[in-house]
């Protein structure tokens, strides 16, 4: 099993969004897409899944062109979390997890579908939620349920897009976990595009750091997370060191507070005359 | 705290019982107002009689005996027809709006959503007042013009919508706009309207109502609503998977877009084919699903049956009630369905957000 992305370019209206993107993903490995806001990330994943349709022969799983596949066929092998999930009419955690069966089920639900979403609720330690409303369950909780959906299709690629920005930092915790032990013992493979660095640097194998819509650096969280990346394609300074767990830690740094402190009192300082 | 799986399968299985037993409470309920309605009118002929006519008609091998040739006509081609007229009408622009507020996610969208109330009001006032018409079937004037313009009407949104790329905003935005045009169109007609006549009778047959009910017109009628309301029923779980966007239905393997053509034309057509024939008979097809959701969750497996139901009983129950209430003359059914279903529909609002069903 293996996820190949051959000279990607996507855009929307001619304004171009992503530009000659390669990119391997194997079977066991923890993939993070990262890069500043409007990169190019969420424009991937979905280029990906083909929610945003693309160029024949340029996503291939296992050699194969996803664009000959119908989308039942791929929702069979790639499940997707998106960054929000809102339901239009309220629906249990049970019937939200159901609805990843979509792909197997045309109508009525067989013991064995029952029996998968019974055990992705367990997996995820949300079974005791199952007759709950999706939509008054916490943010952690949600996304756990929207991973399990994604889990009962059975699939052998998960995309996710950014699951720990809205969450604290133990919850961010167990979602990585879950993933990392999904690629470590169930032989999936999972891309996630994250905000957090040093999660990134963390838990995943491999990073893909875009910049306006290219891969500016690929390779292992050492090779990745470098000061001279960071102000390339962040344009902040930062400093790396390596922390206890042996993996790269970043640290913005800002030396000059002046530059803003002098604008922002200006701003109020203007405020004050107008009031007068 | 941590449930077994064996408990979340009875819990779940207890879910699932709770549904079919709210179903098929609904389901008696209609039964019983099928018998009131059949037992009281403006003349005298009771239940008994009323059902030896009806065993008697349908199963003419019985001999159950015969009542009365007056009982007869009056049950047999007055009273039957229009209870069945009611339960299809009910039954059909329920399932409309549920099916509608579910793939377009707005809990606002009736089967109307389309422009078609419009559109169909103006091709009849269109064959009214100057007894024009585009397709006119043998005296079929009137409700053939209806017809066609719900299907023009659909047309029109749905053109504008695939431009737009088949969103639901678009789609909604669309019939909003259409609706407007053709309701502008039918004031248009009636201000010009030569005769005084002609106006009265826009406004009868804008008003709706049960009354034009035949076994000619049900044989029409029934099998395009029926095949409809089966097609509609069978995208259940397309629904419930575009109630969580369009992107997660794509990743589900469910194509939106398709879906979505797919159902307006089975929604143009179910609530064209009822109100080309009852007029525009409002306010079912936007609460009985909102009441059944109350009743019975989301879940359109169940949802769609269960909206289907209720809007046939509240339906009959309305048209019932609007030709006991002032007898020997009747109400129009809507005003009589918005009376009552107002009420039931606000006492279920701020029930159920105390008590939530799970």
């Amino acid at each position: 099993m293996k996820l190949t992305i051959n000279n990607l370019s996507f855009g929307y209206a001619g304004v171009s969004i992503l530009k000659n993107i390669d990119l391997n993903v194997e079977i066991g490995e923890l993939i993070a897409i990262v890069g500043p806001n409007g990169s190019g990330k969420s424009t991937l994943l979905k280029c990906m899944n083909r929610i945003l349709k693309t160029k024949p022969n340029s996503i291939l799983i296992n050699d194969q062109d996803t664009s000959k596949l119908s989308i039942k066929e791929l929702s069979k092998l790639m499940g997707y979390v998106p960054q929000t999930s809102v339901s239009a009419f309220p629906f249990t955690v049970f019937d939200v997890v159901m609805m990843g069966r979509k792909p197997y089920v045309h109508w009525s639900i067989g013991e064995r579908d029952n029996g998968i979403v019974f055990q992705m609720m367990t997996l995820l330690g949300i079974d005791h939620l199952a007759m709950r409303q999706f939509s008054e369950l916490s943010g952690g909780e949600q996304q756990k349920v929207i991973i399990a959906r994604a889990l009962a299709q059975q699939p052998q690629i998960l995309l996710l897009d950014e699951p720990t920005s809205s969450l604290d930092i133990k919850h961010q915790l167990e979602i990585l976990c879950i993933l990392k032990g999904l690629t470590q013992s169930k032989g999936h493979a999972v891309i996630v595009s994250i905000h957090d660095l040093n999660l990134a640097s963390r838990f995943c194998d491999k990073l893909f750091m875009l910049k306006q819509g290219s891969i500016y650096a690929m390779g292992t969280p050492e090779e990745v997370l470098t000061a001279k990346n960071i102000d390339a394609v962040y344009g902040i300074k930062a400093d790396v060191s390596i922390s206890t767990t042996g993996k790269p830690i970043v640290i913005p740094v800002v030396n000059d507070f002046a530059d803003f402190t002098s604008k922002i009192s200006f701003f109020f300082e203007e405020k004050e005359e107008l009031k007068i | 705290m941590t449930t077994s799986t064996v408990d979340l399968k009875k819990l779940y299985s207890k879910d699932k019982k709770k549904k079919i037993l709210v179903i098929f409470s609904i389901f008696l309920a209609l039964i019983v107002t099928i018998l009131i309605s059949l037992s009281f009118g403006a003349s005298s002929p009771r239940l008994s009689e009323a059902l030896t006519v009806i065993f008697s008609k349908t199963f003419p091998f019985l001999n159950i005996g015969s009542a009365s040739p007056l009982s007869e006509t009056i049950i047999w081609t007055i009273r039957l027809p229009r209870i069945v007229l009611a339960i299809i009408a009910g039954a059909g622009l329920a399932t409309a709006g549920a099916t509608m507020q579910g793939i377009l996610r707005n809990p606002l969208v009736s089967s109307y959503i389309l422009g078609i109330s419009s559109a169909a009001g103006f091709g009849a006032a269109l064959a009214i007042v100057f007894g024009v018409s585009i397709a006119t079937f043998a005296g079929y004037l009137v409700i053939g013009n209806a017809f066609i313009f719900c299907l023009i009407a659909m047309v029109i949104v749905y053109s504008i919508a695939r431009i737009r790329g088949m969103s639901s905003e678009s789609v909604i935005l669309a019939g909003v706009a259409v609706g407007f045009l053709f309701s502008a169109l039918l004031s248009l007609i009636q201000y010009i309207a030569p005769e005084r006549n002609a106006v009265t009778a826009i406004v009868f047959w804008l008003m709706g109502g049960l009354y034009t009910a035949s076994w000619q017109n049900i044989l029409i009628c029934l099998p395009i609503v029926a095949i409809a309301m089966i097609l509609m029923m069978t995208q259940a779980w397309n629904i419930n998977v575009l109630s969580m966007g369009e992107d997660v239905a794509v990743s589900l393997g469910v194509n939106s877009k398709r879906i979505l053509s797919i159902n307006m034309i089975l929604e143009t057509v179910a609530t064209a084919s009822i109100i080309s024939f009852t007029g525009i008979i409002g306010f079912v097809d936007l609460i009985a699903p909102h009441i059944s959701r109350m009743l019975i969750g989301n879940d359109h497996r169940y949802l769609i049956p269960c909206s289907a139901l209720m809007g046939a009983l509240m339906l009959l129950g309305a048209d019932t009630v609007a030709r006991l209430i002032i007898m020997p003359t009747e109400l129009p059914v809507g005003i009589v369905t918005s009376l009552i279903g107002v009420p039931f529909f606000i006492y279920l609002l701020i029930h159920k957000r105390r008590h939530r069903f799970s």
